[in-house]
């Protein structure tokens, strides 16, 4: 694989751009793999290249409908933070965290991770004391968590509303100086090149119409480019989680959300951290090329759309304004909608499932893009060795018939509230 | 913006609903043995169909009556409502 450096770019500059090697290939599916990755975003591209790197695992498809980070690693609003309390979801993030710290070097792709901080609102004083409870729990996990009263969030964020007659003043805020932001497409991208070189073969457009299953054994898929044999494969399909889990015959601790987000027209540098409003649900980035990115509630209601609904959009703007008053004055640019694997205790599922060979990957919420090396690295070894690493055993799929739930939020299984 | 026909009050927009939730999941019945796998259906285990899905909302600013919508969660096109007594 040709190496992505400063001199490979003058170099090929020279040749005006012509000789670059393409990042992936694209092959026609072998007969059969030791691994079959059902999903080409973020997750199940991450896992095909930590299962060829950690664990020498090279003969793996990544089976993909359309076609690489075209489902939500393409559409999130690309905020990395391990700002958890409960310790399986902060130790799992924060392992994540490292893994996004030296991703760039690791994959030889720039994908821009960029550690400004996230900023969580306060607008109560029992707030304030929840959040010294979560940060107290994060410090306790080795993760950095400081928590700022009003003057010292003024200081950073002098652009929120201060006003005295607000209907939620802000009473201070917890941040998580390490969390930030990546460039989302480059971390698909990065991971499906790194996959490729290693002999991972990643076919786009292909469909998987069944499974084949024997005993209670995985035996292959059934695709719209033929049939693949697999005695191990992996799901990794977010929100269309539910529709192959029906064609297993099984029924998930999941229901499919739609999300929305947004950016605003580019403009000057206003805002150099992630802030989320606390007496609501909304948060907001600037990027690189100067948008707003903006992001709230889920639409509320199942959905398969992948687009948005415009009262929820209005509900979380709303919100917005409320925190940046700036941005009532803004044009929006672009809107987008995703569809979200939303688990019934808002905690990941990453395990394997009754049908032996057969793993499962979901339940990601609207957390997913951050999780995406953690997740590939945890479920690459979950499949390599047939069994949780310790990191993702509190991620269990039986853990709701054992009572064994990580509610980070305590909002119970009403997943559209969430 | 969806419109949802409330069956009590007619055609209103869907600001004025509540959502419920899945209107297929059946509660175990009272005073009858009731085994862990028939609880997990019940209060985790979900379909969340691509396409029709029967439904559960609550007309809040309106009748405050709880009613039930067949609804495509993939064009969200509404088929039908019905009381929440009713059945299709």
């Amino acid at each position: 694989m040709q190496k992505y450096s400063v001199f490979s770019l003058i170099k090929n500059a020279f040749k005006g751009h012509k000789d670059w090697e393409v990042a992936w290939k694209d092959p026609t599916p072998k007969s059969e793999y030791d691994v079959i990755i059902i999903g080409g975003g973020g997750h199940g591209l991450a896992t095909a290249y930590y299962l060829a790197k950690e664990h020498n695992i090279t003969k793996v498809a990544i089976i993909e409908k359309g076609w690489i980070g075209g489902g939500n690693v393409g559409r999130n609003t690309t905020i990395i933070r391990s700002n958890y309390m409960h310790d399986e979801n902060g130790l799992f993030s924060e392992f994540g965290m490292d893994l996004w710290r030296n991703m760039s070097q690791d994959l030889n792709f720039n994908v821009m991770f960029s550690p400004r901080g996230i900023i969580n609102l306060a607008h109560s004083d029992a707030q304030m004391n929840v959040y010294s409870r979560r940060g107290n729990s994060m410090r306790l996990n080795g993760i950095d968590a400081v928590l700022l009263n009003r003057e010292e969030v003024r200081k950073i964020i002098p652009m929120a509303d201060f006003s005295e007659n607000v209907r939620f003043p802000i009473f201070g805020g917890l941040m998580q100086p390490s969390a930030g932001t990546a460039r989302h497409d480059a971390v698909a991208w990065g991971y499906a090149r790194q996959a490729d070189s290693m002999g991972v073969d990643i076919i786009q457009n292909c469909e998987v119409i069944g499974f084949d299953i024997s005993n209670g054994k995985i035996l292959g898929i059934r695709t719209s480019k033929g049939n693949i044999k697999a005695k191990k494969i992996g799901l990794c399909v977010a929100g269309s989680t539910n529709i192959l889990a029906e064609k297993l015959n099984m029924e998930l601790p999941i229901e499919t959300h739609l999300l929305q987000a947004c950016v605003s027209e580019p403009i000057k540098p206003i805002l150099d951290n992630v802030v989320t409003f606390g007496a609501g649900h909304f948060y907001c980035s600037q990027s690189d090329k100067g948008e707003m990115v903006m992001g709230g509630d889920l639409d509320g209601y199942n959905s398969y759309a992948q687009r948005g609904n415009l009262p929820t959009l209005q509900h979380v703007l709303t919100e917005g304004i409320a925190m940046f008053p700036f941005l009532s004055k803004l044009k929006m640019l672009r809107t987008w909608g995703g569809i979200m694997d939303m688990s019934m205790d808002g905690s990941p599922i990453i395990d394997k499932t009754h049908i032996e060979g057969l793993y499962l990957n979901c339940g990601w919420c609207y957390g997913g893009f951050k999780a995406t090396p953690a997740s590939g690295w945890t479920f690459a070894h979950t499949i390599a060795q047939d069994r949780p690493h310790e990191l993702n055993e509190g991620y269990s799929l039986n853990r709701f018939s054992t009572g064994h739930l990580i509610d980070e939020k305590g909002l119970g299984t009403k997943t559209w509230i969430s | 913006m969806l419109y949802i026909k409330c069956p009590h009050c007619g055609l209103r927009p869907q600001t004025e609903f509540s959502y419920g939730g899945d209107a297929t999941v059946k509660r175990p019945e009272l005073n009858k043995e009731v085994s862990d796998q028939d609880w997990d259906n019940f209060v985790y285990l979900r379909k969340s169909p691509r396409g029709k899905h029967l439904e559960l909302w609550q007309h809040i600013s309106g009748c405050r009556q709880w009613i039930k919508v067949e609804r495509d969660t993939l064009t969200h096109e509404i088929f039908t409502t019905l009381k929440a007594n009713e059945n299709i």
